[in-house]
């Protein structure tokens, strides 16, 4: 039986003269999750994208999991297609779904006519073919309110589709058309969490990391490729970007007050980044920072952090719970990896009592003090190192 | 058997260089005794023989008869496998597990789940020094004590336990008692007794043997019920075709092991005095290792730099130590917690582990790399 999947576009469906694009996006994205599984035809039609299968025994299971993966789908399901003949609808129907329709109790049948020429009417599709499968499986009830199974049926122009149960998708808009970013990625809960909503925004995102050997393990770095690796199957392929960091860390611990430490990092931290993205024309930053979470993350501290650089800085956890941000970090698969015990470069020289509410003067005052600093940030920005990440890569560590 | 003067390894407690002696065994048990010992024909058969040497080998080096030896895949099969078989049938008659506190996860993590479900654990704590009050850890058994579980050499600390008064003050309390010995670190460091011991789990690659082999003695006629159901190999202790090929390592290594035993205790405990002067000439160092531990292990703490940092630090240098147990994975040793000892000894902590191919130029390098990284990294 030939299989298909349909995968049902989202909000992009209400996007205007510039829709095309978004499903053009849409569609490359899809083709490159598909690419080695075999080969599909992507095409969209009417808020829906065809994915048809051009092989025999290609692994639909496996493509359907990849393509609820993919930002800007909503739902998708798999349907079976045959001719639009009725008999031949039925019999579909019944070795499609009859394995599944054993093992429930109620059902219903909803028909959908894209092609009006079909003699028969969208009720009368539902009537007979339900009657039909009630035929074949007495132990069955209609139940309109709330069916264990629907049944859709669509008639369109080339064929008829019958379909299993819709599954959620990731839902968003396809990543790269809003633009490019660069992700400050710690290794922590949080970074992950916020690079998946920005990405879902349809940002297609690099992620940078700051290392500070010995401070910091090569294993802490091992932890982040794995991490980077683990949302490729929602971001695409990319770049992980990694900084020498210790020298710029030691300086700032060497000569700034010790309650100012944290904001003075991330200031410097911000600017490193801003650096890299500039030179690979991505044109904002985002953390995972949460509102009031630890001190660095105050509205104050937030203030001087975004004083630091001129690239907006995207926090899509910056009105989250904690709570909502693990539940999210499980969703997506990152939570286990994120809480390995490898000591990242935003928890060491952290001062015990840093200051919560830092103005911008304290802390320009701060780095007027530090006069090598910038030399050593420049430094490190040059030396950063790339590690490519592909869909696909093993996340293990 | 080292590979490079250059490279200092002192982390034998985590796991031991392959033996050359030892891998040219097991490369021809591989190529050259293929069969499934459990067949009937020729090759198996003299895979069974082959198989039935390395057991009698190891045997004689742990100190029982060849039959009351199970090759398991580890240490950690070896104690789930005692665990769990002790406790399945005497249930009976007893819920209570008596246990020491800083026993290896793969004896702390079985226990702890059975307490989950319904048994009465009771976790022994060591004193400062690392060792065990034995009287105390006895007094805790009563009729309904089905198993009392102790490593024989600590991890961490190499602290050594009196197991053989454990184990007599034990069945005096309790004859039905079982207990259970983990003696992955005090296999071939120092005699063990197995006198009122019912079963004792040792492994491989902390005697220079690869990772995947291990032995489980099991006194003759003490039962348990084993977890893992199969063909029946390994008397149905532990079902699955033999690895012989490892096995016959695992006999190579007992074998060599057992012989160099004296000769490497006294080694090591001329390293681990060196290594101790040298500590007692750095400010702020401290001991965490008793005094009559085992010399191929030596826990301190520096009080100055984190664990983790000062692990990076010396392995840019190729010296490579352990900030506790490899099994932790850079978590807080709860050995030392369980010890009693304050936070800032417990992340400063560096664990040495010495093997007969240490030399004092290992010790030397060790002491000058972590003085100069005291100096430079960042204090606590």
């Amino acid at each position: 039986m030939k299989e298909i999947i349909l995968a049902y576009q989202g909000e992009m469906t209400l996007k205007g003269l510039n829709r095309s694009k978004f499903e053009a996006r849409l569609a490359k994205s899809i083709r490159y999750r598909l690419e080695n599984l075999g080969k599909f035809k992507v095409s969209s039609s009417q808020s829906t994208v065809y994915i048809q299968p051009l092989e025999e025994d290609l692994d639909m299971e496996e493509a359907a999991r990849r393509v609820s993966k993919v930002f800007g789908i909503v739902k998708l399901s798999r349907a079976a297609c045959c001719d639009k003949d009725f008999d031949t609808i039925c019999q579909t129907a019944e070795a499609y779904l009859g394995q599944t329709l054993r093992g429930i109790r109620t059902f219903k049948v909803e028909a959908k006519r894209a092609d009006k020429q079909y003699p028969m009417k969208s009720p009368d599709i539902c009537r007979e073919l339900g009657a039909f499968l009630l035929s074949k499986h007495p132990h069955l009830r209609v139940n309109v309110h709330e069916p264990e199974l629907e049944i859709m049926v669509e008639i369109r122009e080339h064929g008829a589709y019958i379909h299993g149960p819709k599954t959620p998708g990731a839902g968003g808009l396809p990543v790269g058309t809003s633009g490019r970013a660069l992700n400050l990625l710690s290794g922590g809960i949080d970074s992950p969490v916020a690079a998946w909503c920005m990405a879902r925004r349809g940002l297609a995102l690099h992620h940078i990391h700051f290392a500070s050997p010995p401070y910091t393990s090569p294993r802490a770095k091992l932890k982040v490729r794995a991490l980077a690796r683990e949302l490729s199957e929602y971001t695409g392929n990319c770049t992980l970007f990694v900084v020498p960091y210790t020298k710029p860390q030691e300086y700032i611990r060497d000569n700034a007050p010790d309650v100012l430490f944290t904001v003075l990092m991330r200031r410097s931290m911000l600017r490193i980044a801003a650096m890299v993205a500039r030179k690979c024309e991505l044109e904002a930053l985002i953390t995972g920072e949460s509102l009031a979470q630890v001190a660095s993350q105050t509205m104050a501290a937030l203030v001087c952090t975004d004083a630091a650089q001129s690239l907006p800085v995207l926090r899509p956890c910056i009105g989250m719970d904690k709570n909502e941000i693990v539940a999210l970090s499980r969703r997506i698969g990152t939570f286990e990896t994120s809480i390995e015990p490898y000591e990242d470069c935003c928890t060491i020289f952290t001062p015990p009592h840093p200051k919560t509410r830092p103005s911008l003067d304290e802390i320009e005052a701060a780095e007027a003090g530090m006069p090598g600093l910038a030399e050593l940030e420049q430094a490190a920005a040059e030396n950063v190192e790339r590690i490519p990440i592909h869909i696909g890569d093993d996340p293990e560590f | 058997m080292r590979l490079d003067a250059q490279l200092h390894y002192l982390d034998n407690a985590a796991t031991t260089m392959v033996d050359p002696e030892v891998a040219d065994a097991i490369d021809g048990a591989i190529r050259g005794v293929w069969a499934n010992p459990s067949s009937l024909y020729g090759p198996a058969i003299e895979a069974h023989e082959t198989l039935a040497a390395a057991r009698s080998k190891v045997a004689k080096a742990i100190g029982c008869r060849p039959r009351e030896i199970t090759f398991t895949a580890g240490g950690s099969e070896g104690n789930n496998i005692a665990i769990l078989g002790a406790v399945a049938p005497r249930r009976s008659w007893g819920n209570k597990i008596v246990v020491s506190g800083f026993e290896h996860p793969s004896a702390q993590l079985p226990i702890r789940n059975l307490g989950q479900q319904g048994f009465e654990v009771v976790e022994i704590n060591p004193g400062p020094d690392g060792r065990l009050d034995v009287d105390r850890m006895a007094a805790a058994v009563d009729r309904s004590t089905v198993l009392v579980c102790c490593m024989a050499v600590n991890n961490e600390t190499g602290a050594r336990q009196d197991i053989a008064r454990l184990a007599a003050a034990v069945k005096a309390r309790n004859s039905r008692t079982a207990v259970h010995v983990d003696a992955v670190q005090a296999w071939l460091r120092v005699p063990l007794c197995l006198k009122n011991v019912d079963s004792l789990s040792v492994s491989g690659h902390k005697i220079h043997a690869p990772k995947g082999i291990g032995a489980l003695y099991l006194r003759e006629g003490y039962h348990i019920l084993p977890p893992f159901l199969g063909g029946g190999q390994e008397n149905g202790i532990r079902p699955g075709t033999e690895n012989l090929p490892y096995a016959v390592g695992l006999g190579v290594a007992a074998e060599r092991g057992a012989k160099a035993m004296k000769a490497s205790s006294a080694h090591a405990a001329v390293l681990n005095a060196r290594l101790r002067a040298g500590l007692a000439q750095i400010p702020g160092v401290t001991i965490n290792s008793p005094d009559d531990g085992v010399p191929e292990v030596l826990n301190f703490s520096q009080h100055a730099v984190k664990s983790q940092t000062m692990l990076n630090y010396l392995s840019d240098r190729q010296i490579y130590v352990s900030s506790g147990s490899a099994c932790d994975r850079g978590e807080p040793s709860h050995t030392l917690a369980a010890m009693g000892c304050d936070p800032k000894t417990i992340d400063t902590a560096l664990r040495v582990s010495f093997c007969a191919d240490n030399t004092e130029e290992d010790v030397d390098a060790l002491l000058a790399a972590l003085r100069q990284g005291l100096a430079e990294l960042q204090h606590i």
